[in-house]
């Protein structure tokens, strides 16, 4: 049997737990974490609100479990736009003509100049703050990376003799990026995709801190990490708990992409 | 043999490939990698190249499959001049011309499984029922019927190019371009895969164009050869007679560097026979 590879697993584990935590928060949290409770402010961690609660009361736990789901489905969204414009693009660049592809690559690179963080920024400022602008203004940042490794994944494709057969067969550029290119560069896609995730993840947490991202009630950890700074020093814990929680959740993606990059790997095959 | 109407005809063809520059102020450069190639194959014919790694062996068989273009020079195949075609107008070309590669890691899409890869061809060109035929392929190559359920991974080498030639004929074509169809293979295996190309040449009646570096693999299977060096046809003519009495000063070596038994025995080695002919290895 195949040695587990240990990034793989410990990343799958990190990334299973928000998930399952994000779906048990469907069904049921220890409190409504938007319930505002003014006898029980700034209330230390105890068997009832185990991490505590914040300025209006609000258990902290609760609020982590549900801001998880927002995590998720930024970071889904957002990879998804990436993924969904990078990954054609990518495989176009790679196939197209030598100028049409330097056109693709170099508008690329303009892109990738530009901070996520600046262009999310603008579109709040032009859209107006809220998750759904967050995320497609982190998914197009992300799109530039994507299609570089794409790109680069496509044109060893494009170089492979199967694609020279199918070419002396007579399949046209089109079906020969459906059925060779797109198959043989998932392994990249799933990679990349976990990385952009994890991007994600930090990148809606420093929105919502600079209050662009998910506007209130709608738990966030960025804006929980945003609402702990006045009490920074009388309760830091206000500030550790979702911090920690976007340490972790950026690692677990980190984890998974290395993992899978590992594992996708053909020259590391001797080494599983 | 001068009343068999050509196969293939390549005349003067040339190819260059632009480098990307290298500095800002020289041109940049350019690789001649055919200069001036003329050779006629007839129908029917087998017909082998020889030449060294990086000669433009590849790149001739490019151009002739319209896979490239020509930077000058015409290819015609089965009297169609094909050098400046569209590709839609190249339809007779794919159903007639088809090709066996070199690498057989490299020549079937690891993510197909072999009976899709056997009926690329016929899917492509809308060739009905295909599965009989894949199967009836399978057989003629000496694979058995169940290895179309299965990846290219979980074939050897030698499996690898059985399943090559078999999408190669699929859509039976005319003729069959091989390019150093058996060189990446272990020596056990060679022959068998040799015999096979050959055995379904004669059967099929194919016009077989054998690229190879080797010159005794292209003796085992070809009738013509043509020698090729730096981009261009230095000499041309029935196998045998090259073998025995080769004209131009490049087929010498060639020919001296072939290893022979008795030459082993006495100890020689690939060195020892280009300094026999005054050219260090």
């Amino acid at each position: 049997m195949r040695r587990l590879n240990p990034s793989l697993v410990a990343g799958g584990l990190i990334v299973g737990l928000i998930v399952v935590m994000a779906l048990v928060s469907f069904v049921w949290t220890p409190y409504d974490a938007t319930l505002v409770d003014p006898v029980n402010r700034l209330a230390q961690p105890s068997w009832d609100h185990w991490f505590g609660t914040d300025k209006f009361g609000r258990d902290v736990l609760s609020q982590i479990m549900v801001g998880s789901r927002t995590t998720l489905f930024v970071g889904v969204v957002a990879v998804g736009v990436a993924a969904v414009i990078g990954v054609p693009l990518g495989i176009l660049a790679a196939m197209a003509r030598r100028w049409p592809a330097e056109i693709i690559m170099r508008t690329n690179d303009l892109l990738l100049a530009f901070p996520a963080l600046l262009l999310a920024i603008m579109f709040g400022a032009v859209f107006g703050a809220s998750t759904m602008t967050a995320m497609i203004a982190i998914g197009i940042a992300s799109v530039p990376s994507f299609a570089r490794v794409i790109r680069s994944g496509a044109l060893q494709v494009m170089r492979t003799e199967y694609v020279l057969a199918a070419r002396a067969a007579g399949r046209q550029p089109f079906p020969i990026a459906i059925r060779h290119v797109l198959p043989n560069v998932t392994s990249l896609i799933t990679v990349q995709a976990s990385v952009s995730f994890a991007i994600a993840v930090l990148a809606e947490a420093a929105l919502s801190f600079l209050g662009y991202g998910t506007p209130p009630p709608t738990p966030s950890w960025g804006r929980m990490l945003q609402e702990s700074q006045e009490f920074l020093f009388s309760a830091p814990r206000l500030a550790i708990f979702p911090g920690v929680a976007i340490a972790i959740a950026v690692l677990g993606f980190n984890l998974l992409g290395d993992g899978l990059r590992d594992r996708f790997d053909p020259k590391l095959e001797d080494r599983r | 043999m001068t009343d068999t109407p050509a196969a293939i005809q390549v005349v003067d063809v040339v190819r260059t490939y632009t480098r990307p520059r290298t500095s800002l102020l020289r041109p940049a450069p350019v690789v001649r990698a055919l200069r001036g190639v003329n050779l006629e194959v007839k129908e029917g014919e087998r017909f082998g190249i020889v030449g060294e790694s990086g000669c433009g062996k590849s790149t001739l068989l490019r151009i002739i499959a319209a896979l490239d273009h020509a930077t000058s020079g015409h290819v015609v195949v089965e009297g169609t001049d094909i050098t400046r075609l569209p590709e839609r107008r190249l339809r007779f070309l794919r159903e007639n011309l088809q090709l066996v590669f070199q690498d057989p890691m490299s020549s079937l899409d690891p993510r197909m499984r072999v009976r899709d890869i056997i009926a690329e061809p016929l899917v492509v060109q809308g060739h009905p029922a295909s599965g009989a035929r894949v199967r009836e392929l399978l057989e003629a190559v000496g694979l058995s019927a169940d290895a179309g359920d299965r990846y290219p991974h979980q074939f050897s080498g030698g499996q690898r190019q059985r399943i090559s030639i078999a999408r190669a004929l699929a859509p039976r074509p005319r003729i069959l371009i091989a390019d150093e169809p058996v060189s990446a293979l272990d020596v056990s295996v060679r022959a068998q895969v040799l015999n096979l190309i050959s055995d379904l040449v004669d059967e099929l009646n194919l016009t077989l164009v054998f690229v190879s570096h080797d010159l005794s693999v292209v003796k085992h299977v070809c009738d013509r050869v043509a020698v090729m060096n730096a981009g261009q046809i230095v000499e041309t003519g029935f196998t045998g007679d090259v073998y025995a009495a080769p004209q131009h000063p490049y087929t010498q070596r060639l020919v001296s560097a072939i290893p022979t038994l008795h030459r082993a025995l006495a100890g020689a080695t690939t060195t020892d026979l280009l300094a026999a002919k005054g050219e260090p290895g």
